[in-house]
């Protein structure tokens, strides 16, 4: 029986109120998260929101506290499951003194019917490297190879936590690529960043996660306008205070004489400061970047009872 | 219809007998490559009981009392070099796959945990197997040690299965701590364990006390039947030691499995 095969859309992998604690400190309080096939899904937060452990807990690593937890249906903690996914985690040495191709070579001897060494090796960018020792390798090119037993075993979903921490800009692009090029293929990702630009420009849901709580889900423009859309910046000797009173206004900062005003309703607000400061100037008008999203959704969430931060 | 039988196979594949037998095949070799290729590890722990034989029994040859000490130490250091293996190989290996996150990533792949162990005991049986075989060569050839053929067999036999509680040892070693810790963990319980069972020097020469105290130790238990085989001593009361071998096993397999469990 399986559910994914009759309805595509449905998800393949899922969090249900799940909970997690370490002693004192909750990660996840009562998570719900759906994966649907084929799909790039980014879990975006900052460090310590819980996606780490949302992640854990998908792959198998611990159970949870509470609630489900399912990948196709079934424990990801069973191996039959197991071989289905790939997992690129956050911290995971390989062997020092193992060469590439032989550490690609193990991992894909764990799967029933594996990627071939070579073309996992060519995949990953780092063919001409199989001949080298983990230990020889730059950062950038150890993620890789990482990434390369994540994907040696032709998985149908891969969980790829944090890829990007501290590569270049041109190793971060680059890894992108291979990203988009794998999920042509049909291959479901799931990944978590703290990079707003790497969910921006890879998924096509975010599910933006602090303190082990789902904040927003969206498509990366539909967290934009979620938090509310846009930032008038002008020069104006308007009351910071009275502007702050205008419905939908969401904030204003003076900075000498600019004026920077966060609201709901651009056109509305250009009219009103304009008929209050004819001799307004210089005014601008942009929509919220994601990064403006973020900060202002992990904003309104700290407003509620905080939890501890997890690791 | 879905994506994986539209890929050509269905959605969970079994893994054929031949493929399990490759997986535990390519685990176990790649461990001893991973090994082989730490000559700072592997070298003194292979050739330190040879190299301690050939100084305490080969250039000091002689008795202790009743004991022919090439003879004793054959066995004894014989006892001293599997167990290096078993703790360091299990123990310091475990902790340091352990801190590195090698462990938790072999735990989310879909390897049989078994194959991590089963590999870990073949290297550290291995690697036993090479000390025995070059304090054999010391022993027969330097120290007119005489045996005959179907008892050396039994020794190396002994020796690789003593291995065993030594590895539960070191298993449960590793997950208590993490890295270098276990380093220090393992020198700590080695070296005076070896001294306090008579690996290096007879029972005897040590205070009552510290003679009656030598039940508490595997290698003691192990070093009996080793020297009973090779005719050291006599009247070994060979069940005991093998219960109490086995029962140490069973301890330390549980503590470690409850603490890999726990976590």
């Amino acid at each position: 029986m399986r559910s994914d095969a009759i309805h595509p859309s449905a998800p393949i992998a899922r969090l249900s109120a799940a909970h997690k604690r370490y002693g004192a400190i909750t990660a996840l309080a009562g998570i719900d998260l759906d994966i649907r096939r084929g799909e790039l899904l980014a879990l975006l937060g900052p460090n310590g929101a819980g996606k780490s452990t949302a992640l854990g807990l998908l792959t198998g690593r611990f159970g949870a506290d509470a609630g489900t937890v399912s990948v196709f249906g079934a424990d990801p903690r069973d191996a039959a499951t197991r071989r289905r996914f790939g997992v690129m985690q956050q911290e995971a040495k390989l062997p020092e003194t193992m060469k590439v191709r032989e550490l690609v070579n193990l991992f894909a001897s764990y799967y029933p019917a594996p990627r071939g060494v070579d073309e996992t090796l060519s995949l990953a960018g780092i063919g001409d490297l199989a001949q080298r020792r983990y230990a020889a390798l730059s950062g950038g090119q150890q993620r890789r190879v990482q990434f390369a037993v994540a994907i040696c075993g032709a998985p149908e979903l891969l969980f790829v936590d944090e890829p990007t921490t501290g590569l270049d800009v041109d190793a971060r692009r680059g890894f992108w690529q291979v990203l988009r090029g794998l999920r042509e293929q049909g291959l479901s990702i799931v990944l978590t960043t703290h990079y707003l630009e790497e969910a921006d420009a890879l998924a096509e849901r975010v599910v933006l996660i602090d303190h082990g709580r789902v904040l927003a889900e969206d498509t990366p423009a539909g967290i934009k306008a979620r938090a509310s859309g846009s930032r008038i910046r002008c020069s104006s000797a308007l009351d910071v205070a009275s502007i702050a009173r205008w419905a939908g206004v969401h904030s204003v900062q003076r900075d000498g004489s600019r004026l920077s005003i966060r609201g709901a309703d651009s056109d509305a607000l250009v009219r009103q400061l304009l008929a209050a400061d004819p001799s307004l100037s210089g005014l601008e008008v942009s929509a919220l970047s994601l990064e403006d999203a973020f900060i202002e959704l992990t904003r309104s969430a700290d407003t509620a009872t905080p939890i501890g931060e997890a690791a | 219809m879905n994506t994986a039988a539209a890929l050509g196979r269905p959605a969970s594949l079994p893994m054929s007998a031949a493929a399990t037998l490759r997986l535990y095949a390519l685990e176990c070799g790649y461990e001893v490559l991973k090994m082989a290729r730490m000559p700072a590890f592997v070298v003194p722990t292979l050739a330190f009981p040879v190299v301690f034989y050939l100084m305490f029994a080969v250039m000091i040859p002689g008795q202790w009392g009743s004991f022919q000490k090439a003879a004793y130490l054959f066995a004894t250091y014989g006892v001293f070099g599997i167990i290096g293996p078993a703790l360091f190989g299990f123990g310091v290996g475990l902790a340091m796959e352990r801190e590195s996150g090698l462990l938790e990533l072999k735990r989310v792949s879909p390897m049989p945990i078994a194959a991590y162990f089963v590999a870990k005991i073949v290297m550290s049986l291995l690697s036993g197997l090479c000390v025995v075989l070059l304090l054999s060569a010391a022993a027969f050839g330097l120290g007119g040690v005489s045996m005959a053929f179907g008892d050396w067999l039994l020794l190396v036999g002994a020796l690789l299965l003593g291995a065993l509680p030594f590895c539960a040892l070191g298993l449960f070693i590793g997950s208590l701590v993490k890295g270098q810790a276990a380093v220090a963990i393992v020198n700590l319980v080695y070296l005076p364990m070896s001294v306090l069972s008579g690996l290096w020097v007879p029972m005897f020469a040590f205070p009552a006390i510290v003679q009656k105290l030598a039940v508490i130790w595997p290698a003691w238990h192990l070093a009996q039947l080793a020297l009973g085989i090779n005719g050291q001593i006599e009247g070994v009361n060979v069940l005991l030691h093998v219960a109490v071998l086995l029962g140490f096993t069973v301890f330390f397999l549980s503590l470690a499995a409850l603490r890999l469990r726990g976590r």
